[in-house]
């Protein structure tokens, strides 16, 4: 099964890509750059008033007052004009981002539904659901608050150098000079953290499945008593978890105050350097004050390269993931518009030379070649992986063949759209899956104009109102999260009705009633029977009766189509069917 | 829900953290100690400036020299101080970390021991997806206030160091940081006031965007052979823009409170100018006392807002542990006695009188039931009727509402703690594998042989593709391992039972999945087992035929009835709805047959 990896990219190359496919983050991100760059110029304005307020107001013997207040007020002004930016600057962000990421999100979801791996790989399915839900919050947060604080740093960090160039280059060299070997040791800390940070969403990802298996697996772990050894796998897996947040709080703690040292030693540096500068009359005091100030601006910069790094990373890989998913070309594909709408009626289908392989894995359908007329009832029989599902895959354009093809009235099911197929071509799984709302919400989901007497309708017909008047509310009786209120057979018979009011024109029962009892399954046929009359039906049988009622029997063998005929000739050849028969009859009778 | 920074959570959520607080003493300790040093020598370092300014800078400047030793002493002094600082800070982040950190894993710890702990039926009440949160995000929000209360608890300290620092050096300019800080604090509980809600909306639209995500991806065969697609899309759209406006809602707040607290010590700054020159026109401050205010109020500035950080959590934090204490306060736990169930030789099962209700929907009324030991007795009836409820109270999943259930004469809430499962396994209807090896999911960490597992295989026709499997017994299998068919899974669960020797064996329709063929040679394998020294005594639900037929005894259940209990030829004389369930088939074969012939005979 593919990975659904996608192509290998650089950090870079991922956040390009992805904001290449959200055009709503790009539309009007200068403007709002701009704003974050004017917004972040508010930084510089104390240290200045400091300055003009000591070298201008203080010059004299008597404070010049009138220059203060004219300083303060002007400065003042600048503060509320930055924060007014700042302001803006955040409300664009927010709603660029989210409107980016709330397409992500959807364009995320339609796509894993057009993914075969949805269907075929059910271990698969949380891991998708995290794409469109917790690998975009990821990408979101790191967008409003580490991205931009990164944005904010650097903008800090070149007004405030700008500045201290403009006022001594002597003296703004002297705090690089101080603050480089942190620079030049960030990105050593930065790869132990990042180290940390992964070893910390491994252990999060074990406990994780740990408390889930708990959960999931309460019914078996009563059963055999196991919770001794269930408690023993829960600490481990939350002691481990717990260790390696602490050790990354280690790293954080140790690198995080460092700033604050290397901040003190630009700090006595510049009054020391500034005296020698200043006696010699190369920069004032009030100069040299607004260096002491402009150094606290190259603080929080070095603080955040740490404090980012564990939200950048966690985007950097959410975005990964989530694009992962959107590169995955989905391998059965719509033809949309362009394609052709069946005209309804009684279905005819034929499969030509059909051949079916996953990648990489041994053929499981071989050469098939059959035809399926308008009206007629199939059974198709076989033993575990003998390709039954398969062909039914196939025929319901789960799959596409690797070679051969399959056609509905002629035409290739690679041809005919989505939405003609999907009336009119309705499988009924094994699993009756349903969804967390009433029984008849979910018939209806079989065709949502359908109106409340139409599903009582439906359930008459197939023979169920007595079941569904035993229910403590009838219809409206709610079936729990993914049906869990109601037995296995019961969600079978949900999911039979719900395929029944869609109104296909082939009906396709894949062991729909294998957990119903034999009374009910026995009644249920023959309702089918009734209401698929005119319809072309197909069913893959779990028992001898459904093959001996059709008017055809499909035997798979080793992917292969081995015998076909109506029941009487086939029991009546020695081979495949016959021996299966002869064990079905064996099942029931012994 | 809980949603604003009201009083009453404010209260609740102290409570909150005096309960990690009492928990975690020393730690707490040393993170506010540190915390506490950070925050006086937040103070110091402002004052070092000011010192530095006032006596090496100024007189530089102003006389054109420097004592050297006001010179070295206020570079120490700068120097000393931020290295304090910087120990304080290292202190509050390790320790606020390892405090958080320790009542994370507590509370995980806590509740997944009450999971285990609590009766299935406790289970059954609660959906999955809430039960995994409780221990994961619930416990994570229940203690994320910790990692800023200690940087809270120092900017207090720091506040109050800074309050006696001012009024000592002037008390106007101190009556500027009166006004403005008091004012950032202000602003701070206005903000959380009006942004928690909204954050609290946001976070329960993103869980619902979550579980239609997770609902209809679970159901994605359904979604897809019905093509609804487009609809189910829509379904997730409309929740997703509701999500994206409600994080827009946060976004404004955010965007308008972060400015502001960014600008009001700024403003700050300026006042102290503004003052600050009319007191050095009177005389009454040094130019270095105004650098200093000014500096300090530069440093305080940022750190305050975490008094912010802890209101912020609050409401979340709140929310967190009443759902982690409403699961670890949960009663109706199972208790268990102290007799032990006899060993060796097949098991005697009663059951007498049994009541159970899913809430107030009864589903089985006064069931009697006997199994002798060594007898096969099968439990037949419709769809519904309570077949799989009555296996579970065999092995105690749950306890009857009415009624009791004996082995060997032993009521089951009379036996100790796992005492029950050495006697008896259930092989439910579902199947649950762990993520662990083929060896691991069969043993479940009991010491049995590889021979024994093998053997175990064996008997549940396992063997075969298990031996095909890449690393045999070794491999991974379950969530995170190779994927196995239906009916592999099934036997493997099959396996798991019969490898501990179980002295009643209850199947649940555990076989569904596995070929009429494979499923008769199971079935003969455990009869020809019973006749030797695995001799169990079974319990099977079943529909099919062939399973029926091996039973000694069939108790038919309707409408969570025992409608009749006899041999197989006895219940098809006597029992209408028996009769017709398991002849359900072979009628209808006789009828399509006779329907065949007179068609003959018309044609």
């Amino acid at each position: 099964m593919s990975s659904l990896q996608g192509v290998e990219r650089s950090a870079l190359a991922t956040v390009r890509h992805g904001l290449s496919l959200t055009p709503e983050f790009r539309k009007g991100l200068a403007g709002t750059l701009t704003l974050a760059v004017l917004a972040t110029l508010g930084k510089v304005v104390v240290p200045i008033a400091v300055q003009q307020t000591v070298d201008g107001g203080l010059k004299g013997a008597v404070p010049d007052v009138p220059f203060i207040r004219t300083t303060v007020a002007l400065c003042a002004a600048a503060v509320v004009i930055t924060a007014l930016c700042g302001y803006l600057m955040n409300v664009r962000l927010y709603r660029a981002t989210e409107a980016s990421l709330a397409t992500l999100r959807v364009r995320g979801f339609r796509h894993v539904h057009d993914l075969s791996v949805l269907t075929q790989n059910s271990e698969r399915r949380g891991a998708l659901v995290s794409r469109v839900t917790g690998d975009v919050d990821q990408i979101s947060a790191f967008m409003q608050w580490g991205g931009l604080m990164i944005i904010v740093a650097v903008g800090q960090l070149l007004v405030a150098s700008l500045v201290m160039f403009v006022y001594s280059w002597q003296l703004a060299l002297l705090i690089w000079a101080c603050f480089l070997p942190l620079m030049v040791a960030m990105p050593r800390f930065q790869r132990w953290l990042s180290a940390a940070y992964t070893r910390v969403r491994e252990r999060t990802g074990d406990m994780l499945a740990a408390v889930s298996e708990s959960v999931v697996g309460a019914a078996v772990i009563r059963a055999y008593g196991s919770e001794a050894r269930t408690a023993e796998r829960l600490d481990t897996a939350i002691d481990a978890n717990k260790a390696a947040q602490a050790r990354t709080q280690r790293i954080v703690a140790t690198v995080f105050p460092l700033t604050e040292i290397i901040a003190a030693i630009a700090l006595a540096a510049v009054v020391l350097v500034g005296v020698r500068l200043g006696v010699g009359g190369g920069i004032t005091k009030g100069e040299l004050i607004l260096f002491l100030f402009l150094i606290t601006l190259f603080v929080s910069p070095m603080q955040i390269a740490t404090e980012v790094l564990n939200e950048a990373q966690n985007a950097i890989a959410g975005w990964r993931r989530v694009l992962g998913v959107l590169d995955t070309p989905p391998d059965v594909a719509d033809p949309g518009s362009e394609g052709v709408e069946l005209p309804r009626g009684p279905i005819s289908v034929s499969f030509e030379d059909v051949g079916f392989a996953y990648p990489g894995g041994p053929p499981v359908l071989r050469e098939v070649s059959v035809d399926i007329p308008p009206r007629s009832r199939i059974a198709v029989v076989g033993e575990t992986g003998s390709g039954k599902t398969t062909f039914a895959k196939l025929l319901t354009r789960l799959m596409d063949p690797v070679s051969g093809r399959v056609t509905v009235d002629g035409e290739d099911l690679r041809e005919v759209r989505f939405s003609s197929l999907r009336e009119r071509i309705v499988m009924v799984p094994q699993d009756g899956f349903l969804f967390d709302g009433t029984l008849a919400e979910n018939v209806r989901f079989g065709r949502p104009e359908a109106t409340d007497a139409e599903i009582a309708l439906a359930m008459t017909e197939l023979g169920l109102a007595d079941w569904v008047d035993g229910l403590p509310a009838g219809l409206d009786t709610p079936v729990g999260q993914r049906g869990e209120s109601l037995s296995a057979g019961e969600r079978q018979l949900v999911a039979l009705a719900r395929a029944y009011l869609a109104d296909p024109d082939l009906l396709l029962l894949d062991e729909a009633t294998s957990a119903v009892d034999p009374a009910t399954e026995v009644r249920l046929a023959r309702a089918l029977e009734g209401v698929t009359r005119g319809r072309t039906a197909v069913s893959i049988a779990h028992r001898l009766s459904t093959a001996e009622a059709a008017d055809e029997v499909f035997v798979f063998e080793h992917g292969r189509i081995v015998q076909r005929g109506p029941h009487a000739e086939l029991v009546a050849e020695p081979g495949v069917y016959a021996d299966l028969h002869a064990s079905w009859v064996a099942a029931a009778h012994s | 829900m809980t949603s604003k920074v009201t009083s009453a959570v404010m209260r609740q959520g102290l409570r909150v953290l005096g309960v990690a607080i009492r928990a975690e003493k020393a730690v707490f300790s040393a993170a506010v100690l540190s915390s506490a040093l950070y925050g006086v020598m937040t103070v110091a370092s402002a004052w070092a400036l000011g010192w530095a300014t006032e006596n090496v800078v100024l007189p530089a400047f102003d006389r054109g020299e420097a004592a050297a030793g006001a010179v070295t002493l206020g570079a120490a002094l700068i120097l000393g101080t931020a290295l304090l600082k910087a120990l304080g800070v290292a202190g509050r982040r390790y320790f606020a970390g390892v405090m958080q950190y320790r009542m994370q894993a507590r509370s995980r710890r806590d509740v997944t021991r009450q999971y285990l702990r609590l009766p299935l039926a406790w289970h059954h009440r609660h959906p999955t997806g809430q039960l995994l949160s409780n221990a994961s995000a619930d416990a994570e929000a229940a203690w994320a206030p910790l990692a800023p209360l200690p940087m809270a608890v120092g900017v207090i300290v720091m506040l109050v160091t800074a309050a006696v620092a001012m009024l000592v050096t002037d008390p106007v300019l101190a009556l500027v940081g009166f006004l403005i800080f008091p004012a950032i604090a202000l602003l701070n509980l206005v903000y959380q006031r009006r942004l928690s809600p909204l954050a609290t909306r946001a976070q329960q639209l993103r869980a619902e965007v979550s579980e239609i995500a997770h609902e209809s991806f679970d159901g994605a065969l359904v979604v897809k052979t019905l093509g609804r697609e487009d609809t189910e899309t829509a379904r997730f759209r409309a929740r997703a823009e509701e999500l994206r406006d409600a994080n827009v809602e946060v976004g404004r707040v955010r965007g308008l409170f972060d400015p502001l607290l960014e600008a009001l010590p700024t403003l700050g700054v300026l006042a102290v100018l503004l003052v600050g020159a009319a007191r050095l026109e009177s005389g009454a401050i040094t130019p270095g006392v105004l650098v200093q205010v000014a500096y300090l109020f530069t440093l305080l500035a940022f750190p305050i807002r975490a008094l912010g950080w802890v209101l912020a959590e609050l409401p979340r934090a709140v929310v967190g542990y009443e759902r982690v204490q409403a699961v670890l306060d949960a009663t109706g736990s199972m208790e268990y006695g102290a007799a032990a169930l006899p060993s060796g030789g097949p098991a005697r099962l009663e059951v007498r009188a049994l009541d159970y209700a899913y809430g107030d929907f009864k589903v089985l009324h006064g069931v009697d039931l006997e199994a002798e030991p060594g007898r096969t007795v099968a439990l037949v009836g419709p769809t519904g009727s309570g077949k799989s409820t009555l296996a579970q109270t065999f092995v105690r999943l749950v306890d009857p509402a009415a009624g009791a259930v004996l082995v060997d004469g032993t009521d089951l809430r009379e036996v100790a703690r796992g005492g029950i499962s050495d006697a008896v396994a259930l092989v439910p209807q579902q199947t649950f594998l762990f993520d662990d090896t083929v060896r691991g999911n069969v043993t479940l960490g009991l010491p049995i042989s590889d021979a024994d597992v093998w053997a175990a295989l064996r008997l549940a026709q396992a063997d075969g593709f298990v031996s095909a499997l890449p690393s045999g017994l070794d491999t991974r299998v379950g969530e995170r391992g190779t994927t196995l068919s239906g009916g592999q899974r099934q036997r493997l669960a099959l396996a798991r039972a019969l490898a501990r020797r179980p002295r009643l064996l209850v199947l649940d329709d555990a076989t569904s999945s596995v070929d009429p063929q494979v499923e008769a040679k199971i079935l003969y394998g455990l009869r020809d087992a019973a006749a030797t020294s695995a001799a169990a005594t079974v319990v099977v639900v079943a529909y099919r035929m062939a399973t029926i037929a091996l039973a000694d005894q069939i108790v038919y259940l309707e409408h969570g009835r025992v409608a009749d209990r006899g041999t197989h030829d006895e219940l098809l004389e006597r029992c209408e709805g028996y009769r017709n369930l398991v002849t359900a088939y072979e009628r209808e074969e006789a009828e399509r047959e006779a329907l065949e012939s007179d068609e003959e005979i018309n044609a």
